[in-house]
């Protein structure tokens, strides 16, 4: 516990500091206080773990977002190749995509990927799948969400992962 | 004068432009200022299209799709070209800040709507549709 309240301690204090920029004394200890304060309200609240501060997969989750930006450039082009067409045609579709996120968190993220990746919306997220509202329906063969959902486990690190379950 | 004189060494064109009094911070800036237009534009037919497409798709979750040109690259090359201007470091953090959460929270909003319409019985449109031909509009 102690390692996720110094992760969320440096992490708070980094983004305190980068909006304010402040740099007098009565205001710097200011902020300590502040930082002190949230920091006994999450162990009160016993929200100091992984999910509060998943500090073990930031590289991975910065990759993950590299490769996602690349993939909703691709979408946005798609989508908007319709759009500005004169008659229109599209092909809304509802598929079931399978979930294979174990975690809250990984199945946050593909959810959130799959809404993020324009042309396709996640409508309802259940234990095993996920309900996909797709505008084209080649954007909804379910093999092409099968990489998006494993990049996607992999950047929130899958409890699978023995370093991540001892977290846990 | 020692980089001017490194180029004028190096680069028979490059020297041609120092003697002609070609100032390489002018340069930079306007280099800066060509791509700041550049990614506005690009940011503002994003979002000229996705607000084209709301108003032209058939039903609620078609729409949805639409907005979400919007918020990914429309918003997202506008505050590029913003970071581009920027005048110090704080800002270009600030700004990157906003750009991972709107990247983070607009597809959550999303979501909470779509679903709120799914769970109080909004029946998609399925299948093909195409936009009817301007003379059969009344």
């Amino acid at each position: 516990m102690l390692r996720f309240a110094t992760i969320l301690l440096f992490a708070l204090a980094a983004t305190w500091w980068v909006l304010s920029g402040y740099t007098k004394p009565l205001l710097l200890s200011l902020g300590a206080i502040s930082l002190a304060l949230v920091l006994v309200i999450c162990a009160r609240m016993r929200i100091l773990d992984r999910e509060t501060a998943p500090y073990m997969t930031v590289p991975q989750t910065l990759a993950y977002f590299g490769w996602l930006f690349v993939e909703i450039i691709k979408a946005n082009i798609a989508v908007v190749r319709q759009i500005v067409s004169p008659d229109m045609e599209v092909s809304p579709t509802l598929t079931r995509i399978p979930a294979r996120g174990k975690t809250d968190l990984a199945k946050t993220m593909f959810a959130n990927s799959i809404t993020l990746t324009p042309g396709t919306v996640s409508l309802d997220v259940a234990d095993d799948h996920i309900v996909v509202h797709a505008l084209l329906e080649e954007m909804s063969a379910p093999e092409d969400f099968a990489e998006m959902s494993d990049r996607s486990a992999w950047a929130v690190g899958e409890p699978d992962d023995p370093h991540v379950r001892e977290g846990l | 004068m020692s980089l001017a004189t490194l180029i004028l060494a190096a680069e028979p064109v490059a020297a041609d432009a120092v003697r002609a009094g070609l100032d390489w911070a002018v340069l930079v800036e306007n280099a800066l200022d060509v791509f700041t237009v550049a990614f506005l534009l690009g940011g503002l037919f994003f979002v000229l299209a996705g607000s084209i497409g709301v108003l032209r798709l058939p039903d609620f979750y078609t729409r949805l799709h639409a907005a979400g040109v919007t918020d990914t690259l429309g918003a997202e090359l506008i505050l590029f070209a913003l970071i581009l201007q920027a005048d110090n470091w704080q800002v270009v953090a600030k700004l990157l800040m906003v750009a991972f959460f709107l990247f983070v929270t607009s597809p959550t909003a999303t979501h909470a709507v779509a679903h709120a319409a799914w769970r109080a019985g909004e029946k998609p449109r399925l299948g093909r549709w195409k936009a009817p031909a301007l003379e059969d509009e009344g």
